[in-house]
């Protein structure tokens, strides 16, 4: 009997150990799932982190340019004939050719035609416009000498700020041994200084990557979202008003619902063949002008606005629309009167958001030719134009090494952008959100 | 344009004062109450000022263009002769660039210069019609509306019938969008076929479409077989598919069941950010950070990569879809009752039990047309690909080499100044309808699944 007693508290004892076995197993399991979930919310995060911070960081360069200090000496053909420049004289000048030859007087070892040329590739192909700028209010005499700062090159940037290795053999490396001892001269004598690079701000385009600029793109940017708001915010509210309150529930508001959520999930590029067959080819509305490009984006960005205004719509509770029913507002007052201004929050954040991925996209704008070389900013909706994603996408694909920093730049501007606009999105819910 | 837009703005303004006055005035006189407030009678009066005028308008501007390059056309003909069809469009682009003053006229030749002479008569002569007919139009509107305007005049049914026509004029766009994007490409789409046979283009195994420099050139049809192009989609597809669908849901999961509201607060907007990002940037990176990490990474065990692997694409793309998969699971994953989570914890479930074995299939047709949702995204994007994957058409199943897909010849065909006629140009065509049809039929099974096989519960 003792015997059977202690059989069975053995047998006891292991079932405990099994199910404790078990449940270690389990408890193992169930830490083991976590830690996947803190896996993958962890690489999501890091890829975000990467993403921007090797974004800004190879955008940096751009945003400082150096400059080099140069006595400029105004000769015969490049001083004015009254004392003060016409603006012909402006205009005509060999600007550039005299930044050239006061540079070139620094250096005692340039002789040959070939040395000149060299002397000049070390200047900013837009240092002309610098002494323009610089001598069309000044009266300026034969003979004198100016000293003036004047942008370098962007070889020759590369070189100051540290992205081109000056230890590496001649033969790898951008910039010749003998431009490489003009540079170490002109920095041993404290000529060149760095200054924040506001080209990148007020100029166009440009095949220089020093001159290139991202006004023109940011301004049909804006010309080009004010096109698509212009045309997708009010067909887009009145649209979702009408499926929402007004339509009658059957077959063909059906269709018109399905179909909008269907034209939501059709690829953006789609959507730029359908400009570029219905816009430009059988309308014949001018090609790469921010017109054809807003309109296309609009066609995009309005189911995401009906979808929003929809969601808007819904939210504000019926009470609201009895109470005013029941004082004897017709159905367009409730609407107009009540609903509307109630959702009203809730239809600008969506409207917002989808105007930023609007202003993020750009392989429709490249059906329709939104991509060409433009150096002038645009100054209507008919001019010829670019935008900041399509502007990136031409950098990126320029070979030359500083355009990846201008590139970057790029990004971090478009960026800063998306992320404001988002922003004000979400101050807007936050600050004007009713909850019933 | 402008002109007549604010003539009819003016006056529609000056309409809508007009009725209130109006109606005011004939209100006092009369002993009868007024049926309608007085601002329905000036919308009334403002309404059928604006509505046909501007609609005349809009309908004017959008025909007059092909109205004008029809008579150029024939002019141009008259002129110079009968001419192959991709000239007469170069020369009618040219006699444009003409009259709007862009080309200076000892440029082109008499011919030219003359047209575009009859050009800008014919676009003045077009501005003057446009503008007399809107006064015309707003004139007899403001008359039309003002006669009607009286006490008993019901103003404000009538103003609320036009708003709901309006309004679902306003939602049949998005129809026409539809049917818009449909009508274009099935017409290039059929003139593409004229040339290239349809078996040719779906079964072909070879891609090379040629660049014509000038119509009838020798070997300028060039060779339209886009199984290589649908093989390397569907390659970056599954890669892109790798990575995102375990980040993404592992993620959503994370998210609703294990994470903190102050981790929740910080994780969701990251994931917003990550989900905002346009795509051009994903390429940047792709081509600046992904691609040569992977191929030195590659190079260091011994692989080769190309440096424009469909790897690199195919990661970059994953990324970008994780947070499209994490928000979508992330709503079916929190649409599951919470009866169910507790009912698996009082059998004494830990919580990845609850989620294996209880929300998973509860949200299973959620996740799925989530997953064919994220699919069809990644089939239609464009820029990461154009930026990191390939040009040319190899037929490979190997992600370390170069591929191209369905949108990247898109944007090869149609990027630059082409003849609108050559097959090149209709292939891209060709190539958005079988884009346009494959996402359709992914959105209309994904949108299927989630409704017939979602669990009601309560």
């Amino acid at each position: 009997m003792n015997n059977s007693l202690e059989q069975e508290d053995e047998m006891k004892f292991a079932a405990t150990e099994r199910y404790r076995a078990h449940l270690r197993k389990r408890h193992a399991a169930e830490r083991r799932f976590k830690f996947y979930g803190r896996l993958a919310v962890a690489t999501a995060l890091l890829i975000l982190a990467t993403l921007l911070t090797s974004i800004t960081y190879s955008s940096l360069p751009a945003f400082t340019h150096h400059n080099v200090l140069v006595d400029l000496e105004f000769t015969a053909e490049a001083s004015a004939a009254s004392g003060v420049y016409s603006a012909e004289e402006l205009n005509d000048m060999n600007w550039s050719g005299l930044a050239n030859k006061s540079l070139a007087k620094h250096f005692p070892d340039v002789e040959s035609r070939r040395d000149r040329r060299a002397v000049a590739s070390l200047l900013s192909m837009g240092a002309g416009d610098n002494i323009v700028e610089y001598v069309q209010s000044k009266s300026i005499r034969q003979g004198d000498v100016v000293e003036l700062k004047l942008p370098v090159s962007d070889d020759f940037d590369l070189l100051v700020k540290g992205l081109i290795d000056r230890n590496l053999p001649e033969s790898d490396r951008i910039v010749s041994d003998q431009k490489l001892a003009w540079i170490e001269t002109l920095e041993s004598e404290g000529r060149v200084s760095s200054q924040f690079a506001y080209a990148l701000f007020q100029n166009g385009d440009s095949r220089e990557p020093e001159m290139a600029g991202i006004k023109g793109a940011f301004v049909g940017t804006l010309w080009t979202m004010f096109i698509t708001l212009l045309f997708s915010l009010p067909i887009g509210v009145m649209a979702a008003i009408y499926l929402q309150e007004i339509a009658p529930k059957n077959r063909l508001t059906d269709i018109v619902e399905v179909n909008i959520n269907n034209l939501a999930a059709v690829p953006s590029i789609v959507f730029g063949l359908l400009g570029l067959a219905v816009f430009i080819n059988f309308f014949h509305l001018p090609r790469s002008a921010p017109l054809v490009g807003g309109l296309v984006l609009a066609l995009m960005t309005l189911p995401t606005i009906i979808i929003a205004t929809r969601a808007a719509l819904a939210s504000v509770p019926p009470s609201i629309r009895e109470a005013a029913l029941g004082v004897g507002a017709s159905r367009f007052q409730v609407i107009f009167h009540h609903v509307l201004p109630l959702a009203l929050p809730g239809i600008l954040t969506g409207t917002i958001i989808g105007l930023a991925q609007a202003a993020g996209e750009t392989a429709p704008l490249l059906m329709i030719g939104m991509m060409a070389f433009i150096v002038d900013t645009p100054m209507d909706v008919t001019d010829k134009a670019t935008v900041l994603p399509a502007q990136i996408y031409m950098w990126a694909n320029n070979p030359e090494r500083a355009f990846v920093a201008r590139t970057s730049a790029g990004i971090v501007i478009l960026l800063s952008f998306l992320i404001t606009m988002n922003a004000a999105a979400i101050y807007l819910r936050k600050r004007y959100e009713r909850r019933w | 344009m402008n002109l007549t837009f604010l003539i009819i703005t003016t006056v529609a303004l000056i309409a809508f004062f007009y009725g209130q006055r109006k109606i005011r005035s004939v209100a006092l006189a009369s002993s009868l109450k007024q049926h309608s407030l007085t601002g329905y009678h000036g919308a009334y009066v403002a309404a059928l000022v604006f509505l046909p005028a501007f609609l005349l308008m809009l309908f004017w501007n959008s025909i007059s263009p092909l109205l004008l390059t029809a008579f150029l056309q024939s002019r141009l003909e008259d002129l110079g002769g009968s001419l192959p069809s991709g000239e007469l469009n170069v020369l009618v682009a040219k006699t444009k660039s003409v009259a709007a003053g862009i080309i200076p006229r000892s440029f082109v030749s008499d011919v030219v210069a003359q047209s575009a002479d009859y050009y800008n008569t014919l676009q003045a002569r077009s501005d003057q019609f446009v503008l007399i007919t809107t006064i015309i139009a707003v004139l007899v509107g403001f008359w039309a509306g003002a006669r009607k305007i009286a006490v008993r005049f019901p103003a404000r049914h009538k103003v609320e019938k036009l708003a709901d026509n309006v309004m679902m004029a306003a939602s049949g766009l998005a129809v026409l969008t539809t049917i818009g994007i449909v009508l274009s490409l099935i017409f290039e789409t059929l003139r593409f076929f004229e040339t290239v046979s349809v078996s040719e283009f779906l079964f072909g195994l070879h891609w090379s479409p040629q660049i014509a420099i000038r119509a009838g050139q020798e070997g300028s049809s060039g060779v339209f077989g886009a199984i290589p192009l649908f093989a390397g989609t569907f390659l970056i597809t599954i890669i892109a598919m790798c990575v995102a669908i375990p980040i993404g849901l592992l993620t959503a999961v994370y998210l609703s069941e294990y994470a903190s509201t102050r981790q929740r607060n910080f994780i969701k907007p990251a994931l917003e950010i990550l989900a905002g990002v346009p795509t051009v940037v994903y390429g940047f990176f792709a081509a600046l950070v992904v691609a040569p990490f992977l191929r030195n990474g590659g190079a260091d065990i011994g692989l080769t990569l190309s440096s424009e692997s469909a790897l690199a694409a195919g990661a970059v793309m994953g990324i970008m879809i994780i947070p499209f998969i994490s928000s979508l699971s992330d709503d079916v994953i929190n649409a599951v009752p919470q009866t169910l989570r507790d009912g698996a914890a009082a059998l004494g479930a830990t919580k990845s039990e609850t989620v294996k074995q209880v929300i998973f299939p509860a949200a299973f047709p959620g996740i799925v047309s989530a997953i064919l949702l994220a699919v069809s995204r990644a089939i239609g994007e464009t820029m990461i690909v154009v930026m990191a994957a390939g040009v040319s058409a190899n037929l490979t199943a190997n992600p370390f080499e170069s591929v191209t897909t369905i949108t990247v010849q898109i944007v090869m065909l149609l990027v630059g100044d082409q003849e609108f006629d050559s097959p090149k140009t209709l292939a891209a065509f060709a190539l958005g309808m079988v884009l346009f049809l494959i996402t359709l039929a992914l959105n209309v099974v994904a949108l299927y699944i989630s409704r017939k096989y979602r669990e009601k519960y309560e």
